[in-house]
């Protein structure tokens, strides 16, 4: 992502342990173009996640080069990665 | 640049950063409909594979979502043009709903000079713009730099004036 200001020393490990009723993830990678307060903002928009959560997520994405955004049914899947692409965020979609 | 103003998202351009602005979107716009080609590595970025290791099923998705998603990229894009005042500077003022599209649109736009300038996370973008403008002023890529970067600028702004 663009423009790092401040990045922390160390992140922790947030990946979630995806329950057997979520088969499916949504997956953000990491680009050299989004901004990481336009990044979080999305995750905000789209999820209603908390600005710690949202501000989380973009710096796993950013540091990780990825990071699962969301966990679900296949469908509800493919309807996540299609808002966060109309967003222009790089989503696939994946089993957990 | 962009300032909260009872419930809008009010700024000043001048003429010249409209005409980039008109420019730059009426660009994205062509990239969407007549000039759409799926080889076209911005067209790969905006439009990425949702199953990058299955062919099929990124083609089923593609097929199913591929409309709708262009037409919403046109109608951001469009959101910036109708927002402009025709080719002279002055206020441009949004509400809410037109202030996040013009913030999707500006980052399609970003994306896709992004991919043609072949931005990286390395990219410094300050010192790539100086060593344009030392090395080879009025170029075509220090022009494009330039505008990459006020892109930018006004999308971090408008996210400012939206988010505080």
């Amino acid at each position: 992502m663009a423009a790092p200001q401040v990045a922390p020393l160390e992140t922790p490990d947030t990946d979630e342990v995806p329950a057997p009723d979520r088969p499916w993830v949504t997956i953000v990678w990491d680009d050299p173009v989004n901004l990481m307060a336009y990044v979080t903002w999305v995750f905000q928009k789209l999820f209603g996640y908390s600005r710690g959560r949202a501000e989380q997520l973009m710096l796993d994405v950013h540091h990780k080069g990825k990071a699962v955004v969301s966990s679900g049914t296949r469908e509800r899947m493919e309807h996540d990665a299609s808002q966060l692409h109309a967003y222009g965020l790089w989503a696939t979609v994946d089993r957990a | 640049m962009f300032q909260r103003c009872s419930g809008h998202y009010v700024a000043t351009f001048a003429v010249d950063e409209v005409r980039v602005l008109r420019k730059v979107a009426t660009e994205v716009v062509g990239l969407l409909t007549d000039a759409f080609d799926h080889a076209d590595p911005v067209v790969v970025r905006l439009f990425p594979e949702v199953y990058p290791d299955d062919a099929a099923d990124a083609a089923e998705f593609r097929q199913y979502t591929e409309g709708d998603l262009k037409t919403a990229k046109i109608d951001q894009a469009g959101a910036i043009l109708a927002a402009l005042p025709d080719d002279a500077g002055g206020e441009v003022r949004l509400d809410g709903e037109a202030a996040e599209a013009w913030l999707r649109a500006l980052n399609d736009a970003r994306l896709a000079m992004g991919v043609r300038l072949e931005i990286r996370d390395s990219t410094d973008l300050g010192a790539e713009l100086d060593d344009a403008v030392a090395t080879d002023p009025g170029s075509s890529r220090m022009f494009q730099l330039s505008v990459y970067a006020y892109l930018g600028y006004l999308q971090e702004s408008l996210l400012s004036a939206l988010i505080d």
